[in-house]
Parts: structure tokens; sequence; C-alpha cells
């Protein structure tokens, strides 16, 4: 354990925490632009429901 | 008669000790059903490395079968990929397309990864403790390529926290779940209505997805890419043979090799160090904190929502396909027989197949110089 001790600097996970709101960020910037071109893919392939033949009397 | 004895002369205490472990992995494959095709080859290799002079490893001059196979298909990430092509031909992302607002559970999810971060790097220096973090991608191959990348000194144990976690994702979410939701919230039912996707929906998301996380995170486009290559073969419906393939015979054949190649890391040398310890514990650590930013992310979503979302499905944002889409849906049948979130959990899973990998990118982005 001393090893680990000698190692133990607790003032790096507040310098790091800048990491921690970097990565979160660029994962919802990334996930949510999926999501849009999802939505978007989703609106422009949407399949039509079929149109009723002409009535003719 | 000397030469018939004189290899248990250098057997000790350290090298029994990594049987036992060796043991307990198989056990778990074998009787508890964890993870087997990992487990159970980790656990033999983890064995057959830890014999006196093991010739299943290098030996001075003299190069052993598992340390070639480690060069030639970990070192350089090729396996860890392949197995992706794999994965990527095993994924039906239908419940994801079919309601892709999902998808943000599975980036909430990752809260772990960063989380952990922080944390080791008060004991690691930036690039281990950004390897360690990456266990909690709940994701082998995202592990390894990610630890090899940054070159960590502790690619054994995190490749062994990182499949074992995965193997105990039943144990370790269910306590975490329980604790962060009310039995009612946890009784909240979600209707689920399958919108039709189309095919060429299906066919373009596999390559819109390698090309937004290309151009975002460069170091991922190789794990991402390989795993939407699979995907692509899956659903263009002209490759089915190449499919069937994938997620079968390659699929196996390179998990054969992985597993048993990942224990040529486990010598008791390098392995039984008071630092392995810390990295199981800062596995777990990950996991937890994964589990608990989906929940809490959903709770907050509630906050403002009219249409109430059963926080349990945060937590299948994990990755830990499909386990960990499986663990919510038996809380909710737990609590209410009748109410399925199989579907909205499998959804939410494999988001979070898609944004631990992406995790993964920008941590490499962060650290990779």
């Amino acid at each position: 354990m001393s090893m680990i001790a000698a190692l133990f600097e607790p003032l790096n996970f507040v310098e790091n925490l800048r990491y921690m709101g970097l990565g979160m960020l660029g994962i919802f910037i990334v996930i949510g632009v999926i999501t849009l071109l999802t939505i978007f893919l989703n609106k422009v392939t949407e399949q039509k429901p079929d149109e009723q033949p002409d009535q003719k009397g | 008669m000397e030469v018939l004895y004189q290899n248990l002369l250098h057997l000790d205490i350290k090298m029994v000790i990594m049987w036992i472990i060796g043991g307990i992995l198989i056990y778990l494959a074998i009787k508890k059903d964890m993870e087997p095709t990992l487990l159970l080859p980790m656990g033999f290799g983890a064995i057959l490395v830890n014999l006196p002079f093991s010739g299943a490893i290098t030996q001075g001059l003299e190069e052993g079968p598992l340390s070639i196979l480690y060069n030639a298909g970990i070192a350089n990430e090729l396996f860890p990929l392949i197995l992706f092509i794999g994965i990527g031909a095993m994924i039906d992302f239908g419940p994801l397309l079919s309601n892709p607002i999902l998808m943000l559970f599975g980036a909430a999810a990752q809260f772990g990864i960063f989380f952990t971060l922080c944390t080791a790097s008060m004991f690691f220096d930036i690039n281990d403790a950004a390897s360690i973090a990456i266990i909690g991608a709940a994701d082998g191959p995202t592990s390894i390529v990610v630890g090899q990348k940054l070159n960590s000194n502790y690619i054994g144990a995190i490749m062994v926290a990182a499949y074992s976690y995965m193997a105990l994702v039943p144990i370790i979410q269910p306590p975490i779940i329980k604790l962060l939701t009310t039995k009612t919230e946890r009784k909240i039912r979600m209707e689920y209505t399958q919108k039709p996707v189309s095919k060429t929906t299906r066919i373009l998301f596999p390559i819109c997805i390698t090309i937004i996380a290309g151009l975002i995170a460069p170091a991922s486009v190789a794990l991402v890419g390989f795993l939407m290559f699979g995907n692509l073969i899956r659903e263009c419906g002209v490759l089915d043979s190449l499919s069937e393939t994938a997620q079968k015979s390659l699929a196996n054949l390179v998990t054969i090799f992985l597993g048993i190649t990942i224990a040529s890391q486990m010598q008791a040398a390098n392995f039984l160090k008071v630092d392995t310890l810390l990295i199981l514990f800062l596995g777990l650590v990950a996991f937890i904190f994964d589990t608990a930013g989906g929940v809490i992310f959903a709770k907050i979503l509630n906050l403002f929502l009219k249409k109430k979302i059963n926080p349990m499905i945060g937590a299948a944002g994990i990755s830990a396909f499909p386990m960990s889409g499986r663990v919510v849906h038996k809380l909710a049948l737990k609590e209410d027989p009748t109410n399925f979130l199989l579907m909205q959990a499998t959804g939410v899973n494999v988001s979070g197949q898609i944004a631990s990998v992406i995790a993964g990118g920008l941590i490499l982005n962060f650290f990779l110089h």
C-alpha cells in the first residue's frame, strides 16, 4: 500500500474534473447529433400509407 | 530422476494463488453462467501461464504461442476490432431507431467513465487513469483498444476487470438501481409502440454514425467503423451468409483466442500487486457510477415530462449488451409481473454500445498524443 500512498494526489481529482465536463458534453453532443439524424432519416424514409385507388361509380 | 521434479522447485505461492483465481473464473463461467465464453478461457489461461517456465508464454529467447498471439492480435488491437464486426452483426438497432430519444440514456450512462478518470488520476498517471476509467465502457474490445493505444502498464488487470464486471452486471446493477429509485418509480409503465423503420434508415444509420464519430473523434473511427461495418453487413439484406458468419463463426473464433490470449497478461509477477486490487476497485466504481448516471438522468427528465419514464431503463445505457437490458427487464417484472420493459431497455442498451465506443474515442482524443 505504501507505493500507492506515495502516489496519492487528491488534487488531481479536481484538476481533471474538466475532462469529466468536456467528456460528458462531447458525448451528449455526438449522441444528440446522431439522435437528430435518426429522427430526420425516419421522417425522410417514412413509408406513406398506401393511396386508396380511385372509386369510379 | 532430478529432471522429473526440478521444475516443481520453481513453483511459488503466487503461482498457486493465480491457479485459484483461474479456478474461480472457471467456476463462475460454468456454475454461474457468467460470460462463459470469456471467463472460461481466461481462467484456464491463468493456470496455463502460471506454471514454472510455462512454454505457453515467451521464456527468454524461446517464444511461446500465447505471447505470439498477444503480439499478433491484441498488442495491435486486431482481435477486438475483428470481434466488433461480429458484435455489430449481432446488434439489431431496430428498437433504438424506432425510438431515437432513447439514445440520450446511453450518453448519460457513460458518466462512470469520466468520474473514474478523475478518481483514478489520484493514484495513477493520466494515461493509466484513462485506460482504467474505460473499464466503465462495459465493453471489452473498447477497453483493450484504449488501453493499448494509451500504452497502459496495467492492460492485463484492465482486461480482466472489464470482462469480469461485464459478467457481474446482474449482481452489481440491481442494488444500485433499487437504492436510487422508489418502488413507485420502478412500477412506472412505458407504452411501447413499434414504429416501422425503413430499410433505407437501417442501411444509412451505420454509415452516418461512422462518418459523425469519425469527424468528431477520429481516434475512435476504427472501433466505430468495425462495429458499424458488421451492422451494415447485417442490414444490407444481400450478405446474409457473411452476416451469419460474422455473428457466429468469426465472433466465436476470435473469442476463443481473445480469452486465452488475455490470460497471457495474468502472470503472477505482473498481476498480484496492490495496483491490481485498486484497478478492480476502480472498475467497480466505474460500473456503479455509470448505472447511477443513467438512472439519475431519467429521474431528472421525469421532472419535466408529462408521460413519466421508468428510471430503471437509464441503467441499461451502461452497454454490457444484452445483460444490462435483461437486468432492467427482470427488475421491472419483479415489481409488477405485467410490466414489460424489455424493448425499451434493449433500445437503451444498444445505444450504450454506441455511446461507450464514442466515449472511448473521446478519451483517446484527450490523451493520445
